[in-house]
């Protein structure tokens, strides 16, 4: 441990991943660094440059960065054997909200934090704090439209938008879609799923549009779909239609009505390195960093500040700025992780039938 | 005499040694014997008893609430089901809520009672949020009045429902069933009714393909069974090279091909033969065409394989004997490949069957099979239970298949003979 602090402290980059790797084969029993493990890939880069980087240079503390796939059961193995390797980690709203019920995190103290005003509602979780957010919209290929569809009721709209839509294959997104066409606020839309009359009201305005519908399966599948004139408006991931606008596609988005959902940081039970956790969980929401990894990718920062550091074309693509966060819908996860099963059985029920 | 007797004694020594040393080479042989196939028999054990034991009994497993809370799942069993049951069944399941967050049992059985109501892992949050650690009355008047839900009996009746060890549950629910409130087995709501339709609709398509595979295999098997070997060399490259290729690619390259603007409906309009793209993917049609296509190699090389065998003489006799040449074809060669048909329409139900990607990638919402719903409970939802029923009952399935259709091709074989 001795070590890797000196080595850090001359920031000599091959003494200093000596160190790790000394470290690491050292410290099988005693304490590791702080790890923080997300999910990698783009993401995982914009992080580093974002977050980590800047992170140790400000504050001196090394920190281990690590990528997962998102699956629960090796934090739940670290937990159960007390052997906690990973401090901090990124995960998706259910898994949150599975992880928190088991006890696989610990619960944020957002007074010793000190972001609760500063972050959007959705940031403030009982065992996590929002890092960004993704959204499901709606989506078309501007240069076959004559017309742009602001709304749900539009997409349902078979008349004015003669043509195939793509929905996801499953109940997720589609019911509440369904409901906003209905006729739903945004607002309403999980107090309206949660009675069973909403349910048969959801399935009956899908019976609408039934024959009109191509469901997709992965989230590339959309932008493709669009641009090929397989469908002229599908529901999509904003990032799928932000790299496909980057390549040149003419693709719109209408983010009336869309489903926003976020990534969370959640500190292992039982971590060695809570307070720096807390730090780098303080650092990492700040405006200025949040922005610089918004400018990466196009996740929309939980701090709605970040937006005014971004350029007006970035912003305009965010899931968090104003204009889009207008009639836009937080994802419930709890409602999802409770009725999940239900319902999705019942939309395979549903779909079967032709 | 003694000397006699003496010679009887030692011959009867030698040959009670005889004897031992005889039963200790063959003992030594059997042990050889036995190390020779004990490789395979832990093989098998590993990678198929085993495995398969999992899942069955996964299927019918209902030990989360007996693990995690066992007294809780000792003390419920014995109550009636009806109005509320003991204060000692209350006391010791608030005492086990509080233990069990440590170490993620309360996740599992969060997880087991939300099968039973989908409210029931936010009843047990909220509860657990609000629990005291020593009540300020006895444990039947302060539940219910943290949450409502504590004071109903169909609450607690779920409970019991999940304290017993096994549970038939994953299976009635695999075949659309479900149990009442008084314990009896009926259908379950309309609305959600979908497994049966799944396993009927996993058959047809299994069967079609297979159908297709023969139809499309045998003329090609045949075909490279009595071209030259240069050019059926040439041929069976064309057969093989798609099958080292990646199930995935294939998949999607029938996409490409296949979409409303692809090349097979570009083509067709380039030709004016439709005004109007064709819906060629994303339904039962791409479906079949996409699992043929990929499956259709099982089909030859067993097919191939056996006609490769057979000698051209019997059909050129029965020609020349006066027999029309497809009635040579059909009473004379047919019969003879009947062990690569049976092979080959085998091979390739049984792999349709367990199709998974294929149909999520290039089918409707109304062409998944088992499988898929298999995978989403598997990895989406965690449902062991669930996805383990629906396994189980795919094999049991397939095995009543193979069985029925091995006496078939057996009564045909003797029939022949």
């Amino acid at each position: 441990m001795l070590k890797t602090k000196k080595t850090s402290r001359f920031n000599l980059p091959a003494l200093a991943a000596a160190g790790t790797l000394a470290s690491g084969l050292l410290l099988a029993s005693t304490a590791q660094a702080f790890t923080v493990i997300s999910f990698g890939g783009a993401s995982g880069e914009a992080m580093q440059k974002a977050y980590y980087g800047p992170f140790q240079e400000q504050t001196e503390a090394e920190l281990i960065p690590g990528d997962y796939n998102g699956a629960l059961s090796r934090i739940r193995a670290m937990v159960e054997t007390g052997n906690v390797s990973w401090d901090l980690v990124e995960v998706e709203s259910p898994e949150l909200v599975r992880g928190c019920f088991e006890g696989m995190f610990e619960i944020v103290d957002w007074e010793r934090l000190g972001l609760e005003n500063q972050l959007i509602d959705a940031a403030v979780e009982e065992c996590g704090v929002g890092t960004f957010v993704w959204s499901t919209v709606m989506a078309y290929d501007a240069d076959r439209l004559d017309e742009a569809p602001q709304t749900w009721a539009d997409f349902w709209n078979v008349e004015k938008f003669p043509g195939t839509r793509g929905l996801r294959k499953g109940a997720k997104y589609t019911l509440e879609f369904a409901l906003m066409a209905d006729g739903v606020p945004a607002d309403e839309v999980y107090d309206v799923l949660r009675t069973s009359a909403g349910v048969d009201r959801a399935f009956a305005k899908l019976d609408e549009l039934k024959d009109h519908i191509q469901w997709w399966e992965a989230g590339a599948q959309p932008p493709q779909w669009l641009v090929a004139g397989d469908v002229v408006m599908s529901s999509s991931y904003n990032g799928r239609i932000a790299a496909a606008q980057e390549e040149g596609q003419n693709l719109a988005i209408a983010w009336q009505g869309s489903v926003y959902d976020l990534d969370y940081w959640a500190i292992v039970s039982g971590s060695d390195h809570v307070d720096t956790a807390y730090d780098f969980i303080r650092f990492a929401s700040q405006a200025e960093n949040q922005a610089v990894y918004a400018s990466e990718i196009p996740y929309g920062p939980v701090n709605p500040d970040a937006i005014a550091e971004l350029s007006s074309e970035q912003a305009a693509r965010m899931p968090t700025a104003d204009a889009n966060l207008e009639g836009a819908l937080a994802m419930d996860t709890a409602f999802w992780v409770d009725y999940g099963e239900e319902l999705e059985q019942r939309f395979n029920a549903w779909a079967s039938k032709l | 005499m003694p000397r006699v007797m003496s010679a009887t004694a030692t011959e009867e020594v030698t040959g009670r040694a005889l004897k031992k040393q005889l039963r200790q080479a063959e003992r030594l042989k059997k042990i050889k014997a036995l190390a020779l196939v004990l490789p395979l028999v832990i093989f098998l054990l590993l990678v198929f008893v085993q495995p398969i034991s999992t899942m069955l009994a996964r299927s019918v497993d209902n030990s989360e609430l007996m693990e995690v809370m066992p007294q809780t799942a000792a003390a419920i069993s014995d109550w009636t089901g009806e109005g509320l049951p003991s204060e000692a069944v209350m006391a010791a399941f608030a005492e086990e809520l509080q233990t069990s967050r440590r170490g993620g049992g309360l996740g599992r059985v969060g997880r087991r009672l939300n099968y039973e109501d989908p409210g029931f892992r936010g009843l047990l949050m909220r509860t657990l949020r609000r629990l005291p650690d020593e009540p300020a009355a006895a444990w039947q008047t302060v539940l219910p009045e943290l949450d409502p839900a504590w004071g109903e009996t169909s609450t607690w009746q779920a409970i019991q429902r999940a304290a017993s060890p096994t549970t038939d549950r994953y299976w009635l629910a695999a075949v659309d069933r479900e149990r009442s409130s008084s314990g009896e087995v009926q259908p379950v709501a309309e609305e959600q009714q979908v497994y049966l339709s799944v396993f009927e609709r996993t058959l047809v398509i299994a069967g079609s393909v297979t159908l297709l595979c023969l139809l499309l295999g045998f003329p090609l098997a045949y075909l490279l069974a009595t071209l030259p070997t240069g050019t059926s060399n040439l041929l069976m490259i064309f057969v093989l090279l798609p099958f080292w290729t990646s199930l995935l690619v294939r998949t999607a390259s029938w996409i490409v091909l296949l979409q409303t603007g692809g090349v097979i409906n570009g083509g067709l309009m380039g030709l004016g033969l439709i005004d109007e793209p064709l819906q060629l993917v994303f339904n039962r049609f791409g479906v079949l065409v996409a699992m043929v296509h990929i499956l259709l190699p099982f089909m030859i090389l067993p097919l191939y394989s056996v006609m490769k065998g057979i000698s051209p003489s019997y059909q050129r006799a029965a020609i020349s004997l006066g027999c029309h040449p497809f009635a040579a074809f059909w009473k004379v060669y047919v019969p003879q490949t009947i062990s690569g048909v049976a092979a080959g329409t085998l091979l390739v139900f049984i792999m349709a069957l367990g199709y998974y990607i294929t149909p999520a990638l290039v089918g409707g919402a109304s062409d998944q099979m088992v499988s898929y719903y298999v995978a989403y409970y598997t990895n989406t939802t965690n449902n062991w239970g669930m996805a383990a029923a629906l396994g189980s009952l795919l094999l049991v399935v397939t095995l009543v298949l193979y069985l029925v259709y091995h006496r078939l091709v057996n009564q045909q074989q003797l029939a022949r003979s």
